[in-house]
């Protein structure tokens, strides 16, 4: 059976060349970059290189990259940096539809440090409330933190603009953009972020590495308190073979951009119409036009996403979705619940995640599977009668 | 992914009596579209007050059907009184178990035979008893309170499990820890 994996937003394949690149380097390299012999200056030099690889997807310089174990690790260090930055400043200002990577940090912040989190919410096509947004910036706001990119409907935030607003007046902005990196195109040189997120498994590099940027000038407390590695801003001898892997895959996404914005995006786009032609009551969670390319978030009235999720893994299509039951909650994701996408269709919804290595193929194995899939599933429904919702 | 058991995926894949069954003269729902899950159950019974056919159409995850498909096999040729007597248990066991989390569509299997057979006794159901302790799943303080009792349960997860119940926006945990405190102090 073949595998047709549209789960990209939750991890990628590790690209044949990234591994190819690490591969010296768990084996004959196994120096420390640090070491002062060319035994270990050898991998010090790719981890340079890599460093310029990075920084040249976001057109950063490479001494304001810092690598990190994921991105989680990277939310949580620029949150940090910027409390410890402005320890007199007592407010935060996210959205309501962050990654737990760096919400429930939040929470922690909340609950056991005395700060206020504004969540700035969003509207049905998870679009951000700015007037909201603008509106609760103080002279106690520590930072503004947002995401790029949604991870569940892919749905893009101004960062640019918003970013420029608040550098403005003087506030730190950092931005997750661990679903935006190698999907859109980044430039921090024209976006005022002061800091920002990356995780390599997102962009075809291994598990187990991610990247924080650090604007140059500000004055960053680590996370990670120890060794000199990283400038002293993250401790820990580095994980030399997927810092290289990584910067392999950062240069394969730059090659890989306009591949995003043409073949991925229509491949995206064929599937979403075909599935909405062919199978009624079903409707998009999201914006059409201000979304990534590669993602299709998808609610089908009536039927619960577990269902569909394990309907489609005996056919090996790997999917994920918005509903409660697959996550071991009892609500549907915080993101369809901060939309306000009604439950005839938020416990039923699917995201399809592409990637360069989708094939038209793999999109009709998809659609051809949906009709019957959803069709069973609502025969057994108590709330479908006669093709519609009762 | 869930552990689900080899008869759970049986019986999601393969559920049996799904649809609306004509002849039905007990008919029993529960939950809905905003829990996540929701199951109606068709019950045809005979003048000796035996279940002679029974089916489902549910709305749900993989262990909701296989719940539902797995209680319309177990109550056929069951009498009233013994369908009665069914817990949400026998529903598990006779799947070989389930997920702890996923208890709660076995407990909606008990509670749709219960609702189905008052239907057929023209008994009316009234509106729960007792206090709504959980907002999101309506959830009251005595179905709480007999859940705990009747499975010796310590936390509020556990009650989650069973009755949903704190597993939404989780203000209501504090009030089902007293709940459990307050029935296991009492012995």
């Amino acid at each position: 059976m073949k595998l047709v994996y549209t789960d990209n937003n939750a991890t990628t394949k590790t690209a044949d060349e990234v591994i190819k690149e690490m591969l010296p380097f768990f084996g004959e390299f196994y120096g420390n970059p640090s070491s002062m012999h060319t035994f270990g200056d050898k991998v010090e030099k790719k981890i340079r290189l890599a460093r310029n690889r990075v920084a040249e997807l976001i057109n950063a310089d490479p001494e304001e990259i810092i690598f990190t174990s994921c991105g989680t690790e990277s939310d949580n260090a620029a949150v940090s940096a910027a409390i410890q930055a402005y320890p007199e400043k007592k407010h935060i200002i996210t959205s309501t539809v962050e990654h737990p990577g760096i919400n429930k940090y939040y929470q922690y912040l909340e609950k056991k440090k005395g700060y206020s989190v504004t969540y700035v919410p969003v509207d049905e096509k998870g679009l951000l409330d700015l007037d909201l947004l603008y509106g609760s910036i103080s002279d106690n706001t520590a930072i503004v933190s947002l995401m790029w990119a949604n991870n569940e409907t892919g749905v893009l935030f101004p960062v640019q603009k918003i970013a420029e607003k608040i550098s403005k007046k003087g506030i730190l902005f950092h931005t997750d953009a661990v679903q935006a990196a190698g999907k859109v195109p980044i430039d921090v040189k024209k976006a005022d972020v002061d800091m920002m997120s990356l995780s390599g498994h997102k962009i075809h590099a291994p598990k187990g590495i991610g990247v924080l940027y650090v604007r140059k000038g500000f004055k960053f407390s680590p996370l990670l308190i120890g060794g000199h590695q990283e400038k002293g801003r993250r401790g820990g001898t580095e994980n030399t073979a997927s810092i290289i892997g990584l910067g392999k895959a950062c240069e394969l996404a730059r090659k890989n951009l306009p591949i995003m914005d043409s073949e991925v995006r229509e491949l995206r786009d064929y599937l979403q119409n075909q599935l909405l032609e062919k199978i009624p009551g079903s409707s998009v969670n999201g914006d059409l036009d201000r979304r990534l390319p590669n993602t299709l978030s998808i609610g089908f009235d009536a039927v619960e996403g577990e269902s569909i999720l394990l309907m489609l893994d005996r056919e090996g299509i790997c999917a994920s979705s918005g509903s409660a039951c697959t996550s071991g909650s009892l609500e549907p994701s915080h993101v369809l619940m901060a939309m306000k996408v009604p439950f005839k269709s938020a416990h039923g919804s699917i995201r399809f995640s592409l990637s360069h290595y989708n094939t038209k193929e793999d999109m009709d194995i998809i659609i051809k599977t949906m009709i019957p899939v959803i069709e069973q599933l609502r025969k057994m429904s108590p709330f479908w009668k006669e093709g519609r919702m009762i | 992914m869930w552990d689900y058991t080899d008869k759970v995926k049986d019986h999601f894949l393969h559920p049996r009596n799904v649809g609306e069954l004509e002849e039905a003269n007990g008919i029993g729902e529960t939950g809905s579209l905003s829990c996540g899950d929701a199951l109606k159950l068709f019950l045809k019974i005979n003048e000796n007050d035996r279940i002679v056919d029974a089916s489902f159409m549910t709305f749900g995850c993989a262990s909701a059907v296989a719940s539902s498909s797995a209680l319309t096999e177990i109550v056929k040729g069951m009498t009233l009184d013994d369908a009665l007597k069914l817990t949400n248990d026998d529903i598990s066991d006779y799947l070989g178990g389930l997920p702890k989390e996923k208890m709660h569509c076995s407990v909606m299997g008990q509670s749709a035979l219960k609702k189905a057979i008052a239907d057929y006794r023209g008994v009316q159901i009234l509106a729960k008893p007792g206090q709504i302790v959980c907002e999101c799943f309506d959830v009251t303080d005595l179905e709480i309170i007999d859940v705990v009792k009747e499975k010796g349960i310590k936390t509020t997860e556990i009650v989650t499990d069973y009755l949903k119940a704190g597993g939404g926006c989780g203000q209501c945990l504090e009030k089902i820890e007293e709940i459990i405190d307050s029935v296991n102090s009492k012995g």
